[in-house]
C-alpha cells in the first residue's frame, strides 16, 4: 500500500463530481461506433468544450502562416507566403535569442510582444495607458490566474483565504481554487435578469464568507462563462466601488472579450472603467485582468498563450510575482507569437487583410446565426428557457424538470441535469455539460452548449436535442 | 499615485502575501542575470565597457548560443501549423506523413484545439514505444505517461502530490547539493522540508549512499521524508551515474520507502568515455520483481535539452511507475487544472520519439545534424574541463554529461570580507565582478548549493567553440587578476 494514499489533502478535496463519466462515455460510444456498432446516430456531436477548432472552425490563415514561417524559417526564402506574413515572422524571430523560437525567453514574455499587448490594451481602452512592466505572459490565462491565486492565498493559515466566485462558474477554476487551499465564497448571478451581478448579492456573500474565512479577492468573469452575459458599465462601476469599500482584490477574467453578439452589446474592460472612476479609486483598487488567444476568433486553445495585466500592485509584491514566474522558465514561444498576432492583426492595406477580415467575419456570422437558431429552437420547446445570449462561446439554458424527472434522478443518486446529459448522450449522441458542474441555485437545472461550431453541426445538434427533449418531457410529465 | 487620494493600505502586500512565495529563489534567472540584461542595455546605448557583448553562459539554452534546430522537426511543425504546405513539393514525404498523423490525432485536425490534460493519446503511445525501445523492451504503458509543459511542470505536479502533513509529519524531499534550483524553489513554494544530501566533489560528484543515509536519519528527527530526487545526467555537476550507483539508490529508496523522482532531461548528453546513460526505469526492472513491483518512480524528460534544444516549445513528459491507482486518479485531476500542455510541444515530442528511419528520405540529414550537435557538445565539454583545470585556483571535475561545468574556485583571503561588506555571497561577488569586467554571465554556486566554505560557479558549454575558447581565456585572465588583487 503506497503511503501516497495519504495524499496531499489539498488535492483530494475537489468540487467536481462525475465530470469524467460523460467524457469517458462519449469516447467509448465513439469507439463503439467506429467498431461497427449501430446506433440511431452516426457519430457523437461534441458541444461540451469551448474549443473553436474542434468544433470545425478553421484557424485564421495569417496566424498559421506566420507560425509556419517561425517554425521553419526556410519558408521565408520562398514565394509561397504573403509579404506581410514574412515580415511579421522575421520581426518576431529577431526578438528570439539565436533567431529561434526554440530558445527560452524572458520569464514574463518577449519584451516586444508585451509592448504589443500593452498597445492593444491602450487602443481597446480608448487611450488608457498600459505598461509592459505590468503585463505577464503565461501558458494560457488559466496559468496566470493560478499565479495570482498563489500570491493571494495563504494556505497555511488557520483562517483560510476566501475568494468570491460567481455561481455559475466554469468547473476547472473551482478545482484550481480548492487545490490552492482557498475558501470558496459563492455569489449568485441573477438568472431572471439575464445573469446580472447584483451588488446586494455580493454583499450578502461577503458577509457570510467573513464568518468563516478571510475574504481577499473577488473573481469576475466578463463576458461570463457559462452564462454569456455582459456586464454593463454601471454594473462594473458598482462592483469596483464595492471592492474598494470592502478591500477586495479584483480578478477580472476577460478572455471572451472579443466574442460579442448583437449590435447593442459593448465590452467594457475593468481597467478602463477603473481608470475613469476618480483618482481615489482608480489609483488604489488592485486588479488583475486576464485575456488569452484561446477564445475569440482565433480559438487557439492548444497553443497556450495568455496574459495578466496588473493594476495598482505593490511593487515589492510584483517583484515576487516575477520571481515566481521565473521558476516556470518561460511561457511557450508559440503561444507568445499567437498573442502578438491577436494584439496586432492585419490592418487595411496589408496583403493578408482581405482574407483575414473575411475569415473573422465568417466566424462572427456563423456564431451569430447559431445563437439566433438556438433561441428559436428553445422557444418551441416546453420546459426549457434561456436568457438572452450576449457574448462568449456558450448558451446556458434552464431546464424545468417535471417532479417525476427529479424523483427519478434522486433514486439514481444523481443530479437531474447530469442524468439528463447522460441520457442525451446515450440516446442522441449529443455531448453537452450539466449545470451542476458550474453551480446553480438549489432546485434549478441547466445544460451548457458550445455555440461556436459550424452551422450544419449546430443544426444537427439542435435537432437531436429537440427530439430528445420533447420525448423526455413527455415521458416525465 | 495621485496627490489627493487617501492612503489606503493595499489588499496584497508583502505582509498579506502567501509567505511561501517569499522563500522562492531561482538563481538561473536571478539578480546576476538582471544585471547582465542591464549591461546589455547600456551597451546598446553606446556606453563604453571593456567588452562589446554580454555572453550569457548562465542558462542551458542551446539555440540562444547558436545551436541549430533539427531541420526535420521544424519541417513537421510547419506542416502541422499550416497544412496547406502539404501541397508544397519542397517538404519531404516523411515529414508530411508524420504531420498528417499528428493532425489526425488533434481535435478538428488543428494544433489549436485543446488536447486531454494528460496529453494526446497517440503521442503518449509513441512515447511509450520510445521508452520501450530505449530500455531494451521493458513495457511502458501510455496510461502511465503524462505529457507536460516542459519537465518542470511535471516535476512541480509530482511534488504537489507528495507534499502534505504538518510539523513532524510535514513532507521532506531529498535533493542533491548542488542541485538545479527549480527543486529548492518548488519546495519553498510548497512549504515542504528540503533534505539536502551532498554529492561527493572529490569523486566526480558521485552519489554516496552513506551520505544519503546520514541526511535521511537527520531529517527523520523533524519531518517525514517521502521522496528522493536525482538528476541524471547531473545539473549543474555533469556527472553521469554508474549503473551500480543507480541500483544502490533504488535499493535505498526501497528500504526507506521513498518515492523516487528521476530527472533525466539530459539523457542524450553523455560525453565521457566509459559513461553510459542508464534509465532508472530500466535498472529498476532489471533488478527483479522485489524492486520493480514495489518502488514508486517518476521519470522526467523533455524537448529542451539533448540535441533538440527546443526549450521554447515547453514539451516534456513524465512516466510514473507503481503509482497507487487512487493516487493516479488524483494526479489526473491535478493536471486537468492547467487544461493541457501546449500542443506544438506535444507534436514536437512526437517527432522526437519518432525520428526518421534509415529507409526514409530525411534520415541522412537528420543523423548528420544530430551527430554533429552531440559531437560538438562533447568536444566543448572536454575543451572546457581541460582549459579550466589549467587555471590556478580553479578545479574542474570531468564534464561527463549534461551541458554545464561546475568548477570549484579558490577565493583568495581578502575577497571574502569584501564580499561580506557588499552583502553578497563570495561566489556571487566573484561572478558579478567577472560580469562587469568581461561581460560573461555565469551563475554563482551559491544558487545551486555547495558545502560550506566552498565556492563554485556554473557555466554552460553552449557557446560556439570559438566563442567558448575566448570565454575560457577571459575567465583564466580574470581569475589570475582576481587572485592577485585579493591575496
Amino acid at each position: 500500500m503506497s503511503f501516497l494514499k495519504e495524499i496531499s489533502p489539498l488535492v483530494n478535496n475537489y468540487f467536481l463530481s462525475g465530470t469524467d463519466v460523460l467524457s469517458r462515455r462519449a469516447a467509448q460510444i465513439t469507439a463503439e461506433i467506429q467498431q461497427g456498432e449501430r446506433r440511431s446516430y452516426n457519430e457523437v456531436l461534441d458541444l461540451s468544450s469551448g474549443d473553436l477548432h474542434r468544433g470545425g472552425i478553421k484557424p485564421i490563415t495569417f496566424v498559421r502562416q506566420v507560425l509556419a514561417a517561425c517554425f521553419y524559417p526556410a519558408l521565408l526564402e520562398e514565394d509561397s507566403l504573403p509579404l506581410d506574413v514574412k515580415q511579421r515572422a522575421e520581426s518576431l524571430l529577431r526578438e528570439c535569442d539565436g533567431g529561434s523560437i526554440g530558445s527560452y525567453t524572458d520569464s514574463s514574455g518577449i519584451a516586444k510582444i508585451k509592448h504589443c499587448v500593452s498597445q492593444f490594451i491602450t487602443r481597446r481602452d480608448g487611450g488608457v495607458p498600459s505598461s509592459p512592466d505590468n503585463i505577464f505572459i503565461k501558458s494560457g490565462s488559466q496559468m496566470a490566474l493560478m499565479i495570482m491565486l498563489k500570491l493571494l492565498i495563504r494556505s497555511d493559515d488557520s483562517c483560510r483565504t476566501g475568494v468570491l466566485i460567481p455561481v455559475p462558474t466554469y468547473a476547472s477554476f473551482t478545482l484550481a481554487l480548492e487545490k490552492q487551499g482557498a475558501a470558496i465564497i459563492p455569489y449568485y448571478l441573477c438568472e431572471e435578469q439575464g445573469w446580472t451581478l447584483q451588488v446586494e448579492e455580493l454583499r450578502r456573500a461577503l458577509n457570510t464568507g467573513r464568518k468563516t474565512c478571510n475574504p481577499v479577492a473577488l473573481y469576475i468573469c466578463n463576458p461570463g462563462n457559462p452564462t454569456g452575459h455582459i456586464q454593463s458599465r454601471k454594473s462594473i462601476e458598482e462592483v469596483i466601488r464595492f471592492a474598494a469599500e470592502e478591500k477586495l482584490f479584483i480578478l477580472a477574467d476577460e478572455v471572451y472579450q472579443s466574442c460579442m453578439y448583437g449590435d447593442d452589446t459593448e465590452f467594457h474592460s475593468y481597467k478602463k472603467v477603473l481608470s475613469e472612476m476618480g483618482s481615489t479609486i482608480s489609483s488604489t483598487v488592485e486588479q488583475a485582468s486576464f485575456n488569452s488567444v484561446s477564445k475569440g476568433f482565433m480559438g487557439e486553445c492548444g497553443l497556450r498563450g495568455g496574459y495578466v495585466e496588473l493594476v495598482n500592485l505593490d511593487p515589492a509584491v510584483k517583484e515576487y510575482a516575477s520571481r515566481l514566474l521565473s521558476t516556470r522558465s518561460c511561457p511557450p514561444v508559440v503561444g507568445q507569437i499567437a498573442l502578438d498576432l491577436m494584439a496586432d492583426p492585419p490592418k487595411p492595406g496589408d496583403t493578408s487583410f482581405p482574407t483575414f477580415s473575411e475569415e473573422v467575419q465568417s466566424i462572427k456570422n456563423t456564431i451569430g446565426k447559431n445563437t439566433v437558431r438556438i433561441l428559436e429552437v428553445f422557444a418551441e420547446l416546453p420546459g426549457i428557457s434561456c436568457q438572452p445570449l450576449k457574448a462568449g462561446y456558450f448558451v446556458f439554458p434552464c431546464l424545468h424538470f417535471p417532479p417525476k424527472a427529479i424523483k427519478w434522478a434522486k433514486r439514481r443518486q444523481m443530479e437531474p441535469d447530469m442524468l439528463y446529459c447522460l441520457h442525451l448522450l446515450e440516446e442522441s449522441g449529443l455531448h453537452v455539460r450539466p449545470g451542476c458542474e458550474y453551480g446553480q441555485r438549489k432546485d434549478s437545472y441547466h445544460i451548457r452548449l458550445f455555440v461556436a461550431t459550424q452551422e450544419n453541426i449546430m443544426e444537427d445538434a439542435l435537432q437531436r436535442l429537440k427530439t430528445f427533449h420533447t420525448q423526455f418531457m413527455k415521458e416525465f410529465s | 499615485m495621485s496627490e489627493n487620494c487617501e492612503y489606503r493600505e493595499r489588499v496584497l502586500t508583502m505582509d498579506t502575501m502567501n509567505p511561501n512565495v517569499k522563500r522562492v529563489e531561482y538563481a538561473v534567472r536571478g539578480p546576476i542575470v538582471q544585471r547582465a540584461v542591464q549591461i546589455e542595455r547600456e551597451l546598446m546605448m553606446g556606453i563604453k565597457k571593456p567588452f562589446t557583448e554580454v555572453i550569457k553562459a548562465n542558462i542551458g539554452d542551446c539555440h540562444a548560443m547558436g545551436q541549430k534546430p533539427i531541420t526535420f522537426f521544424r519541417q513537421v511543425l510547419a506542416l502541422c501549423s499550416y497544412p496547406d504546405l502539404l501541397e508544397d513539393s519542397k517538404f519531404p514525404e516523411d515529414a508530411k506523413s508524420r504531420a498528417c498523423r499528428i493532425l489526425q490525432a488533434c481535435g478538428g485536425g488543428s494544433l489549436g484545439a485543446y488536447s486531454t490534460s494528460q496529453g494526446i493519446e497517440l503521442i503518449r503511445q509513441d512515447v511509450a514505444r520510445y521508452i520501450e525501445r530505449r530500455d531494451g523492451g521493458i513495457t511502458s504503458h501510455p496510461d502511465n505517461i503524462y505529457l507536460s509543459t516542459g519537465a518542470s511542470d511535471a516535476i512541480m505536479t509530482m511534488l504537489k502530490l507528495l507534499v502534505s502533513g504538518e510539523g513532524m509529519s510535514r513532507t521532506g524531499v531529498m535533493i542533491s547539493i548542488p542541485q538545479y534550483p527549480l527543486y529548492s524553489a518548488a519546495l519553498a513554494e510548497l512549504g515542504a522540508v528540503q533534505i539536502s544530501y551532498y554529492l561527493d566533489e572529490d569523486n566526480c560528484w558521485s552519489l554516496d549512499i552513506s551520505e544519503l543515509q546520514r541526511a535521511l536519519q537527520e531529517a527523520k528527527k523533524h519531518c517525514s521524508p517521502r521522496a528522493l530526487c536525482i538528476i541524471n545526467p547531473g545539473n549543474p555537476t555533469g556527472q553521469v551515474q554508474s549503473r551500480q550507483c543507480i541500483e544502490d539508490v533504488i535499493r535505498f529508496a526501497a528500504a526507506e520507502n521513498l518515492f523516487l523522482m528521476a530527472d533525466e532531461v539530459y539523457q542524450d548528453n553523455v560525453y565521457a568515455d566509459g559513461c553510459t546513460f542508464h534509465s532508472f526505469k530500466k535498472v529498476l526492472f532489471e533488478m527483479g520483481p522485489e524492486y520493480s513491483e514495489k518502488v514508486e518512480l517518476a521519470s522526467f524528460h523533455s524537448t529542451s535539452k539533448c540535441y533538440m534544444g527546443e526549450c521554447g516549445f515547453r514539451g516534456g513528459y513524465m512516466e510514473v511507475v507503481n503509482l497507487d491507482p487512487e493516487v493516479k486518479v488524483q494526479l489526473t485531476k491535478l493536471v486537468s487544472v492547467r487544461l493541457c500542455p501546449p500542443v506544438p510541444g506535444q507534436a514536437l515530442l512526437d517527432v522526437v520519439v519518432n525520428p526518421p528511419q534509415p529507409d526514409e528520405p530525411s534520415y541522412d540529414t537528420f543523423i548528420k545534424e544530430r551527430t554533429d550537435t552531440l559531437a560538438t557538445l562533447a568536444e566543448k565539454a572536454n575543451m572546457t574541463q581541460d582549459i579550466l583545470n589549467q587555471v590556478p585556483g580553479i578545479k574542474c571535475n570531468p564534464v561527463q554529461g549534461a551541458m554545464y561545468t561546475f568548477p570549484r574556485i579558490h577565493l583568495p583571503p581578502k575577497a571574502i570580507p569584501e564580499a561580506k561588506e557588499k552583502g553578497q555571497a563570495p561566489d556571487m561577488f566573484y561572478c558579478m565582478k567577472l560580469l562587469e569586467e568581461t561581460g560573461i554571465c555565469l551563475v554563482p554556486g551559491s544558487g545551486f548549493g555547495q558545502r560550506d566554505g566552498t565556492y563554485h560557479f556554473r557555466m554552460t558549454i553552449l557557446p560556439s567553440k570559438e566563442k567558448l575558447k575566448i570565454v575560457l581565456a577571459k575567465i583564466k585572465e580574470f581569475q589570475q587578476h582576481f587572485m592577485e588583487q585579493y591575496s
